[in-house]
């Protein structure tokens, strides 16, 4: 950077473009901070990375048991890859939710002392969960030789889904997070809210067996489509194509309104927190 | 040329009462846009705003050359954090514009972001970066920062491991290689040892004399002196004194009177102090503090410094045998000495009523830098007649009392003391 580089800071009103030239300036602190959190997340646990896919296979397990033996329930593939296939972005969702959201009170000294991006602080807590996710699908890809289920050319649209799940979390993580520096009801909210939204979400059950009028209310949560996109994508069970377009664009929405919405409350975190 | 940092009419407005108030906001904030959803910023709003606000800083306007080397000094409390703050982009001002020209660091704090679980290399990576170096930067500075902090062999320990002196090394360490064009720092030389402390001042000035642009804040006025050549002191917000860092400096003392001293008296009301127990009956009167030079002493002497104290009070019954005292404690209520006026070889004993001073001279102060408890008392006929606990406080700053710079930092006295080698023989049998 020469001498002609030059800052004008002052009150700042409103709603704000974001400086897309200064985060691509910070991109390494970004990397720094996912890195941070992957190493930092399973220090002194006996069982280290092996937490990345025992939460969705115990509750695989679990939801096996409870949905195919006790209370059956219809699935085009069996119960344990539908579910588990479920559960791997729920997973996702669930854990970015709640490390995003208290990404930012976690790291109190850093907003009161240091400028950086602060946008960084609850998107690198939601890539270092991407780590989790890929890991999570590597072992789909282990029960699916297991049950000698055939996958097909659509697999490659996983990536696009992961960005898709990605953006739905980033949307609402970075949107809680800044909620919770000035709110801190937000911290008892969001276990509670992603409780409810599992529900509220068809990862143990198939959208198709809901009724058509609650169908469309569940098709409101960007997280059903994306859900019913995955397992589209490795188990080939049906999906309606408008309920993932609106999806998607429902997720680049949501993404898109959260980055803004932090961008504004963002100038009062360091007289608040 | 332009300015490095122009600053331009700059306030900065805090609300009081923050935490309680805006958790309790937020249903204000739902109720309120219930009731009138069409109206964003009431009336009420800004009425409450104003009556619970205050400003940390107020209209200061300062431009900053390039190369030079500022320090802001005032009083806790004085708007130096928050300017910084400001400048560095922590905070949005409420008015005023900043323009910065060149790259700018900011090291409000060393070892910000630092990771307890994460090793001393890591560490470096991680601190870095959020200082805002490039890790090709970190790269090459790598073994430099790792020698000067001196970990070596601890370097991939985690750094919750390290006694807390090896964590302020190496977290100053990392910040001192920080190396942008413009530099803002806030008193961070307060870290480690004494020797380490001298390390990082010579750092510091290496950094200041590379023709970078610093903005330092540090209560280490002797640094000030050293680093600095112009030094702007604030009060209450606004700049009261701009000019060479030695005049501000002595602006500072002498208006300001150092650390929360803005409104200390160099007179001390003993009459109605708080501090005497009940059980006694208010003889002593008042407590005037002066430097050597008889000029009034508000709150501050450097170490080794001349203090005169004159205590007056009232005898109620014609005597002939009576005492003063004044006493140093430290803030922890440990005695470190006592100046009493029966040790005065040369005192007379005549019989005195009515209003008396006694004036008690001690050359040189020999406290360590600190804050101590004054206590005043009077003894009348060898027995304790009034006291008066925590009378005023004394702040006894760093000088160069050894002529070394070097002041010890553990014990409480400043020894004057003479050493010498020996002669060594061997050298000259050979």
């Amino acid at each position: 950077m020469s001498a002609t580089y030059e800052l004008t800071i002052k009150p700042r009103k409103g709603w704000q473009p974001i400086d897309l030239k200064e985060l691509w300036l910070f991109r390494e602190l970004l990397g720094f901070l996912v890195w941070r959190d992957i190493k930092v997340r399973y220090k002194q646990t006996i069982l280290g990375g092996l937490w990345a896919i025992l939460q969705p296979l115990i509750g695989t397990i679990i939801f096996g048991v409870m949905f195919s033996k006790v209370a059956p329930i219809k699935t085009t593939a069996p119960y344990i890859l539908f579910v588990y296939a479920g559960l791997v972005p729920w997973t996702f969702f669930a854990n970015s939710l709640s490390m995003s959201s208290n990404s930012l009170i976690g790291s109190e000294q850093m907003i009161r002392k240091t400028y950086l991006p602060r946008v960084f602080l609850p998107l690198g807590a939601i890539l270092a969960l991407v780590l989790d996710m890929l890991i999570g699908f590597a072992l789909m890809s282990v029960l699916l030789v297991y049950y000698h289920y055939p996958v097909s050319a659509a697999l490659l649209w996983l990536p696009a889904l992961m960005l898709g799940c990605f953006f739905v979390a980033a949307g609402m993580g970075l949107t809680l997070s800044a909620l919770n520096v000035r709110y801190r009801d937000v911290k008892y909210v969001v276990p509670f809210f992603t409780q409810m939204l599992f529900f509220l979400t068809p990862v143990i059950y198939p959208l198709s067996s809901a009724p058509p009028k609650l169908k469309v209310l569940l098709a409101l949560n960007p997280m059903a489509g994306m859900i019913e996109g995955f397992r589209h994508v490795i188990l080939g069970s049906a999906m309606a194509g408008d309920l993932m377009w609106t999806s998607a664009a429902s997720a680049t929405l949501l993404f898109i309104a959260g980055l803004f919405m932090f961008h504004r409350m963002e100038r009062t975190f360091a007289d608040v927190i | 040329m332009q300015p490095a940092i122009e600053i331009n009419g700059i306030s900065k407005r805090y609300r009081l009462g923050e935490g309680a108030q805006m958790y309790a906001s937020f249903r204000e904030a739902l109720s309120g846009k219930l009731k009138n959803p069409w109206k964003t910023k009431g009336i009420g709003r800004q009425r409450r705003g104003e009556k619970n606000s205050f400003w940390a800083v107020k209209n200061v306007s300062l431009n900053i050359a390039k190369g030079e080397t500022v320090a802001l000094i005032g009083s806790n409390g004085a708007g130096k954090s928050t300017l910084l703050k400001i400048i560095s982009r922590i905070t949005d001002p409420t008015e005023g514009y900043i323009k910065v020209r060149g790259r700018m660091g900011s090291l409000l704090e060393v070892g910000t972001g630092f990771h307890p679980e994460l090793t001393g290399r890591e560490n470096i990576y991680l601190n870095g970066a959020i200082l805002g170096m490039h890790k090709a930067e970190i790269d090459s500075k790598f073994d430099e920062i790792v020698s000067f902090a001196g970990i070596g062999k601890f370097l991939d320990t985690p750094v919750k491991r390290y006694s807390s002196g090896m964590y302020v090394r190496l977290a100053f360490s990392i910040a001192a290689h920080l190396d942008p064009e413009i530099l803002i720092v806030d008193e961070v030389l307060a870290v480690g040892d004494v020797a380490f402390q001298k390390k990082c001042l010579g750092k510091m000035s290496e950094a200041c004399s590379r023709a970078r642009t610093v903005v330092f804040v540090s209560h280490n006025l002797a640094a000030v002196e050293s680093l600095c050549s112009r030094g702007v002191v604030l009060h209450q917000g606004g700049i009261v004194f701009d000019g060479p860092a030695k005049d501000a400096i002595q602006f500072y003392l002498e208006n300001l009177g150092g650390d929360g001293g803005a409104s200390r008296s160099n007179i001390v009301d003993l009459a109605s102090s708080p501090g005497r127990p009940p059980k006694f009956r208010p003889h002593l009167k008042k407590l005037e503090l002066f430097n050597g030079d008889d000029r009034p002493l508000r709150g501050d002497v450097p170490a080794g410094g001349a203090l005169k104290a004159v205590i007056r009070f009232d005898l109620d019954t014609p005597c002939t045998s009576f005492d003063a005292w004044i006493a140093f404690d430290t803030l922890g209520g440990q005695r470190v000495c006592t100046a009493h006026s029966s040790y005065e070889p040369d005192r007379e004993h005549e019989e005195r009523v009515g209003q008396q001073t006694f004036t008690c001279e001690i050359p040189s102060l020999p406290l360590i830098p600190g804050e101590y408890k004054v206590h005043v008392g009077l003894d009348i006929a060898s027995g304790e007649a009034d006291w008066i606990e925590d009378a005023t406080r004394l702040t006894v700053l760093k000088s160069d009392f050894y002529g070394t710079g070097i002041l010890p930092t553990k014990g409480l006295l400043l020894l004057r003391n003479r050493w010498s080698l020996e002669y060594q023989r061997e050298a000259v049998a050979v």
